[in-house]
């Protein structure tokens, strides 16, 4: 097949599956009774229309942003990490422990130590996967998903039986100390004379989450273990051949991706709830797979698409709010953006490859 | 003569977005002929045979079997106008028997025994006919390859096919096999059947073709009568200059023991013994060639020296043994000892064919210090060390952000010699190294092997092609099912000796 020229394929064919996703969701909206372009309007208004919104967007995007980074971590060496959504919760866990139990002098050095903690966390959460692919042969797509089973029914127990505050009803820890509430968005560009909304739980993680995907960057193509995981992940045969060890790069970079998303709960849990609440990643690791593909696993594509997602959480939650438009409908308007941007990224780009080499053939 | 040709071809030409594979080609082959065509990899010899049997569609041009024009669109319709095609790899389904497989898509009816009925009379006719022999009640997966080959024949026949293509057939086939096939193809000439014979090998084109057509580079550049022509002059044809066929090397001098293996064993994953207690030795200076047939164990004698298989029994390099199984049996440790691999697979092993040029310069070699700045790869090194490789290795083009699938095979191969060669290693292991690669390089790639040699250094040549084998090697060890059948002189044997050690008769030990 006809090779697409490099921004075809980043930019056009990803815009060309948003727009086909938003043009099937409009006709959803329009079969319920409802006005799609108002509805449209009101998403994008409202997870782009206002500092609030923005706040909220940001929030979203950078729990998105570490676990599309672990995924296109991951993917580099050719593994399928689907268990972002229980590494994740693993990191939260990592969180609150450090959060709880140890008196911290300052938040930034809790910061320091939340990153530390939720990163080992969700590292160790994917070891045991990786270590059977790379050991055992067991599949790690498989092992991954069991792990996120794993991960809730633990973190189910933990929560309710060890760290719920005797007399609460909710399964949720206590409340994270004064010390360790992160400073939110709107604190820190307010500080510096740029109006923004202090009520959204945007926070510091957001910088965090930046400095990730400078990391994965340099990571990915800058060191050797990244030469050596891509050329794993491209053709193992050759790895051997190289001398690259199949058992040792499926682990750390399995750890590596882990990591990331165990990251994640520095922003969702010591950034925004400020205490671990059961079910706490709500999703956000399979959303990752998402951003990932759609960001071509290369992490200024993961930022663009984290914040595309980021925008359509926010406004599908405004949707909800201000109109009758059902909730599963705007479930339905996400699943098709991922349908599209994700999963049927083939079909969109043999589509644009036939559109866009036609008029080529004709001139020669 | 006034019968119309079996097959014309007037005016094909097809592309491939900016590739012209075919460029405006016209053949025709007479009823009763065997026609070689030839040329390089990616001159478009396989495109055209596809269109011809209906899995590409031309975009010029115009077929005419036996003077009738005639559309081909798929398969189906090529078999309808009498074409069977023979596959380079064979299209059988493993454990389904002889009979099976030839009635497979040729059945008569949803109940399958009188298909079955029908065909053992016709192949029993057929064997009869052509003297193609073979048992209808084997599996596939239990006959050798050469028996394979004669299925997919039959399979052609059986479906009435007039014309026979075979697509680089000799490929997995001993010399004596191919001799073989030769003969069944003379025989089914002699009965008026056309066959097309696609090779890369001159030697076959002279032996068996009446007529023969070269290609290069999408263009038909000649056809001439077989008879008289030559095979410097097909290879000039081919290449567009003049080739040194053979290789030009003063006699070796070998001195100390490089390599020495001591009963060299290999079972492979599946529990298969395909190394069964191998001992040779390979001096500094001199070239020790591996003939074979493929599959007989030269993949993992290779492999285990390179570090990339387990064995057991003993091999020293300079006199210090080497880890087979253990902590340093990696392919790391072997280069960190002076052995350099050069694969027979360059594609699937020798290089990442997605990764750019310079980062595969780099391969197997990413822990040099040269390549290191702090804790980053110094990628600028990098690049500028494999510009220089590209340059000295005359790689095409000469750049060193192309990814490595753009390059042809003969210029993916000299990525891999530059990056193994310029290690100065003490051994080379090199697999097949002019598989796939055009005759204009494999000069190139020879002569790089032989002036490694003559700095003092030891080779170990692994080859299912015997000609290389026999103007390269210093001296040549023949395998067979994972045994070495003897050691022979080039000067003193020649390929039907080879050949037959290739098929397991024991020779002497020189």
């Amino acid at each position: 097949m006809e090779q697409l020229p490099k921004w075809v394929d980043l930019v056009i064919v990803p815009l060309v599956g948003l727009i086909l996703a938003f043009f099937l969701s409009m006709l959803m909206v329009l079969v319920t009774g409802h006005d799609p372009m108002e509805a449209l309007s009101l998403m994008i208004s409202g997870a782009l229309g206002s500092t609030y919104g923005w706040g909220y967007t940001l929030y979203y995007a950078t729990n998105f942003i570490f676990t599309g980074l672990a995924v296109a971590v991951a993917f580099h060496a050719s593994l399928f990490n689907i268990g972002g959504e229980g590494q994740a919760a693993l990191g939260g866990l990592g969180v609150a422990l450090i959060c709880l139990f140890i008196p911290w002098p300052h938040w930034s050095i809790a910061l320091l130590a939340a990153i530390a903690f939720a990163g080992l966390f969700g590292a160790m959460w994917a070891l045991i996967p990786a270590y059977l692919q790379a050991k055992r042969g067991s599949h790690i797509v498989i092992t991954t998903i069991m792990f996120n089973f794993i991960a809730a029914s633990l973190l189910n127990y933990v929560i309710v039986n060890k760290l719920r505050p005797s007399g609460s009803m909710d399964p949720a820890t206590g409340k994270f100390p004064e010390v360790t509430h992160l400073p939110s968005l709107g604190d820190i560009l307010n500080a510096v004379g740029i109006p923004f909304s202090k009520g959204t739980p945007a926070n510091v993680t957001l910088i965090v989450a930046l400095l990730a995907c400078v990391f994965v960057y340099y990571l990915i193509w800058r060191t050797r273990l990244g030469y050596q995981l891509r050329a794993f992940g491209k053709s193992q045969p050759a790895a051997v051949y190289a001398g690259i060890s199949p058992i040792k790069i499926t682990i750390v970079t399995m750890m590596i991706s882990g990591a990331l998303a165990g990251l994640m709960a520095i922003n969702n849990v010591m950034g925004e709830a400020e205490r671990l609440i059961l079910g706490s990643v709500e999703g956000a690791g399979f959303i990752g797979i998402a951003v990932a593909l759609m960001g071509r696993s290369h992490p200024v594509g993961i930022l663009f698409s984290a914040l595309l997602f980021g925008a359509l959480y926010q406004g599908g939650a405004e949707l909800g709010l201000w109109t009758s438009i059902p909730r599963e409908l705007v479930i339905v308007i996400q699943a098709l953006v991922i349908l599209f941007t994700g999963a049927l990224d083939n079909m969109v780009r043999l589509m644009v490859a036939k559109v866009l080499l036609r008029p080529k053939k004709a001139e020669a | 003569m006034s019968t119309a040709p079996a097959i014309e071809l007037k005016g094909i030409s097809k592309s491939f977005g900016p590739v012209q594979a075919n460029k405006d080609i016209s053949i025709s082959v007479m009823p009763g002929t065997i026609h070689g065509i030839i040329g390089e990899n990616g001159a478009g010899k396989s495109t055209l045979m596809s269109i011809l049997y209906g899995f590409y569609k031309a975009d010029k041009g115009e077929v005419y079997i036996s003077g009738k024009k005639t559309m081909i669109p798929d398969s189906q319709a090529a078999i309808a106008a009498g074409i069977g095609m023979v596959f380079q790899h064979f299209k059988l389904v493993e454990n389904f028997t002889v009979l099976e497989n030839v009635i497979l898509g040729a059945e008569d009816g949803a109940m399958l025994a009188p298909s079955l009925r029908k065909a053992r009379k016709e192949l029993t006719a057929l064997a009869a006919e052509y003297e193609l022999n073979v048992d209808p009640d084997a599996l596939i997966e239990d006959i050798g390859v050469g028996m394979q080959q004669r299925v997919e024949i039959l399979k052609a026949l059986y479906r009435r096919a007039d014309i026979l293509i075979l697509d680089e057939p000799t490929g997995v086939l001993t010399p004596a096999e191919a001799d073989q096939l030769f003969r069944i193809l003379h025989r089914l000439k002699e009965e008026g059947k056309t066959i097309i014979l696609i090779t890369h090998k001159l030697r076959e084109i002279m032996e068996a073709t009446d007529t023969v057509s070269v290609m290069r580079r999408g263009e038909m550049t000649a056809t001439v009568k077989t008879s008289e022509t030559s095979p410097e002059h097909l290879a000039e044809l081919m290449v567009g200059r003049k080739v040194l066929l053979r290789v030009d090397k003063e006699p070796a001098t070998p001195g100390e023991k490089v390599l020495e293996v001591e009963n060299l064993r290999v079972v492979d994953a599946a529990g298969v013994e395909r190394v069964k207690g191998i001992s040779l030795e390979v001096r500094a200076g001199e070239i020790l060639g591996i003939a074979g047939v493929a599959g007989n164990g030269q993949s993992e004698l290779l492999e285990v020296l390179g570090g990339i298989e387990n064995g057991t029994g003993t091999i020293r390099v300079n006199g210090q043994e080497l880890d087979l199984t253990g902590k340093f049996s990696d392919a790391r440790s072997r280069r960190k000892r002076g052995i350099a691999h050069v694969p027979e697979d360059r594609q699937r092993e020798g290089l990442i064919m997605d990764f750019k040029a310079w980062e595969n310069t780099a391969f197997g070699y990413d822990d040099d210090d040269a390549y290191q700045a702090g804790l980053l790869m110094d990628n600028a090194a990098i690049r500028e060390d494999a510009q220089g490789k590209i340059e000295r290795f005359d790689v095409r083009p000469a750049n060193a952000e192309l990814e490595a699938k753009s390059f042809s095979g003969g210029n993916q191969q000299k990525i891999v010699l530059a990056r193994e060669i310029e290690r100065d290693p003490d051994l080379l292991l090199i697999g097949q190294p002019t598989r796939g690669v055009d005759i204009g390089a494999i000069e190139f790639i020879h002569q790089q092997i032989v002036a490694l040699r003559d700095k003092g250094k030891a080779i170990l040549l692994v080859s299912v092609e015997l000609e290389e084998i026999l103007s390269l090697a210093d001296r040549v060890a023949v395998i067979f099912d994972g045994q070495l059948m003897g050691e022979r002189l080039p000067s003193e044997t020649d390929e039907k000796e080879l050949g037959l050690m290739m098929a397991g008769m024991t020779g002497e030990t020189t």
